[in-house]
């Protein structure tokens, strides 16, 4: 059915094992660790209000944006204390999950 | 005569209510590759064996102009028949009829044969093909749904539960087929999905059709909520027909016995396993090899497919397979293999059906996706399960069984019954490559050569403990056993374990890593 799915190698304790490998391992998304300077969007939805500008200091826990999902408006906080080095979105922008709302530093 | 004009007015009113939605309505499910209710209840049961109960019900709702709409039988059809001679209740939804859509005379309906078939003890087959909810309805469609979710959970264990879904089943509707025991599913028929594609787009702006969001396909080979994928209505019968001669009509019972037949002599267990341990095989020809007729009826064969299970029969009996897959994945254990085995080991357990388990596994999938999934969850359900159950367990090790993955794989330790090695087994802690990094490693890093001083300690490890004689000489495994020699071992364990009983603590219910 899948007709995708491929022959390769799969390294189990330093033993590689001839076999087909499935969809799901070979679409998986490698491993980034978080860089909490990158505020992402947590959910899709469309930005509903930005509280700050850019160059502006902030304060951890303070709001930066609005992002209206799910019926609920969803208060984005900052994370840390830092300053706005760029903000990737406008008001009344749609955004999927994932996206790049602004960058601290 | 009086007698006989009533007799004709019954027949009347039976024709009348016979053709669902009318002529037209058929005619638009026909267009869509679909066939009737009351085509798929004859498709599926034996010829004129179909009683059918409630014809006559109507709702009796009013709100929304609904006094005056008539919908024959309120959209679902009911009653009871056989499947090769097996009692089924059976409900099938009637998409002609306002859209099969579920109002409270309906779920009566269907609640009423589902307390039928617990009462009687007998199997349940519902075919889903339904708009959903009857908003007219309103809260009634909701309590509706709960009576019949209460209903799938209260006969769980007790009578074999089977859903086919042969149109939408969205929303809340799609709670009953998932807490049933198989789900069936058509090719471009089947719609299952809480939340459609019309609202995801809406609320969260992502695009998807109504295949890719919850087709077969997509349920058969992503999800893990079907269990059989068929490409017609006609071959998903068949599926569900065969599926019914393999288990019992109650867990009070144990499966139909039925002729003994030896495997097809194309399938040679002799020849199947290839000498190098890193190089796959199907485990599935192992399993023909083994098996009554070499008739294997395998379960979710399209989701992780680095497990196989499924029904064959030993001597006649219903017996159930549970294998590691060398060509998918190296036969590893991640989180969907172990959710598909637990699952069916429970499913086996639950119907007194006995359990073959065959091992070849390098151990678990690394990476950071499966610990993150849970895989230490999901893993843990293979230990319970196996543990918990208390049917008949039999074990063949046929080549790797390292580490966490030996235990896990129905080993002695959680009590199989008999545990049988081929002389290819290698039952040890690790393979030979990561053991001799580990336990060598200081000889390998202060080697004058350390490339050959690991391929020395390598074929130390292996010579000394890649092999079934170690765990032999324990008692860890009952029998190191000749491929050929399979069969035989394991007709006669089935046998003798007929009569089986172990007794477990008193407990409401154990707490398995949901």
């Amino acid at each position: 059915m899948s007709k995708d799915d491929k022959q390769g190698y799969l390294n189990i304790d330093t033993s590689m094992y001839q076999t087909r490998l499935s969809n799901k391992f070979l679409k998986r998304t490698p491993y980034k660790p978080a860089d909490p300077r990158i505020i992402l969007s947590f959910i899709p939805g469309t930005v509903l209000d930005i509280m700050i500008e850019e160059g502006q200091a902030v304060k951890k826990g303070e709001e930066l944006m609005i992002l209206d999902a799910m019926k609920m408006k969803n208060k984005l906080k900052s994370n840390m204390d830092g300053i706005v080095k760029s903000i990737a979105v406008k008001k009344g922008d749609k955004v999927s999950k994932g996206t790049v709302l602004l960058e601290l530093e | 005569m009086p007698v006989n004009k009533k007799i004709r007015e019954l027949q009347e009113k039976r024709e009348k209510v016979l053709l669902g939605g009318g002529e037209q309505a058929i005619e638009k499910q026909k267009a869509m590759g679909k066939r009737t209710a009351r085509e798929r209840i004859m498709a599926l049961l034996d010829e004129n064996s179909f009683n059918e109960y409630d014809l006559f019900v109507e709702h009796d709702a009013r709100d929304f102009d609904m006094d005056k709409k008539s919908l024959p039988s309120d959209g679902v059809i009911i009653g009871s028949g056989t499947i090769y001679g097996a009692p089924v209740a059976i409900f099938a939804q009637d998409f002609t009829v306002a859209g099969g859509s579920l109002g409270l005379m309906h779920s009566r309906k269907i609640t009423k044969i589902m307390d039928h078939a617990l009462k009687m003890r007998m199997p349940l087959i519902g075919i889903n093909d339904s708009g959903g909810a009857r908003i007219q309805e309103g809260v009634n469609s909701l309590a509706g749904y709960g009576e019949i979710f209460f209903r799938n959970t209260i006969s769980s264990g007790v009578i074999p539960q089977i859903s086919v879904i042969l149109g939408p089943c969205a929303g809340g509707a799609v709670y009953s087929p998932a807490l049933t025991d198989f789900v069936f599913v058509v090719d471009n028929i089947s719609k299952m999905f809480i939340t459609g594609p019309e609202v995801i787009k809406t609320v969260l702006g992502e695009e998807i059709s109504m295949e890719d969001l919850g087709g077969a396909r997509v349920h058969s080979e992503v999800t893990g909520n079907a269990h059989f994928f068929a490409m017609s209505e006609e071959e998903c019968f068949e599926q569900i027909k065969k599926l019914v001669t393999f288990i019992p009509w109650n867990n009070s019972q144990k499966a139909r016995m039925f002729e003994p037949g030896e495997p097809k002599p194309e399938y040679n267990i002799n020849k199947i396993v290839p000498e190098d341990p890193t190089l796959p095989y199907d485990v599935k020809d192992v399993i023909r090899a083994i098996v009554d007729n070499s008739d294997f009826f395998e379960i979710m064969e399209l989701y992780a497919k680095n497990i196989v299970i499924g029904f064959g029969r030993m001597g006649g009996r219903t017996t159930g397979f549970v294998a590691n897959q060398p060509i998918e994945m190296a036969g590893v254990l991640d989180v969907d293999s172990s959710d598909k085995a637990a699952r069916f080991i429970r499913y086996c357990d639950a119907f007194n059906i006995p359990i073959i388990t065959l091992v070849d596994l390098p151990g678990y999938l690394p990476g950071v996706d499966q610990e993150h999934a849970g895989v230490i969850r999901h893993g843990a359900k293979v230990l319970y399960a196996y543990s918990e159950a208390t049917v008949p367990k039999l074990t063949v090790i046929i080549r790797k069984a390292y580490g966490g993955g030996y235990i896990a794989m129905s080993s002695r330790h959680l009590r199989a019954d008999f545990v049988f090695a081929w002389p290819s087994a290698e039952i040890a802690v690790m393979g030979p490559e990561g053991a001799a990094n580990i336990i060598f490693r200081k000889e390998i890093m202060t080697a004058a050569d350390p490339d050959a001083m690991r391929k020395q300690k390598v074929e130390e490890y292996k010579t000394k403990f890649a092999n079934p004689y170690v765990a032999a000489s324990r008692g860890y495994v009952d029998a190191v056993i000749e491929p050929s020699e399979t069969r035989k071992f394991l007709m006669h364990s089935i046998e003798v374990s007929q009569n089986k009983d172990v007794p477990m603590p008193q407990k409401k219910h154990g707490l398995p890593p949901f």
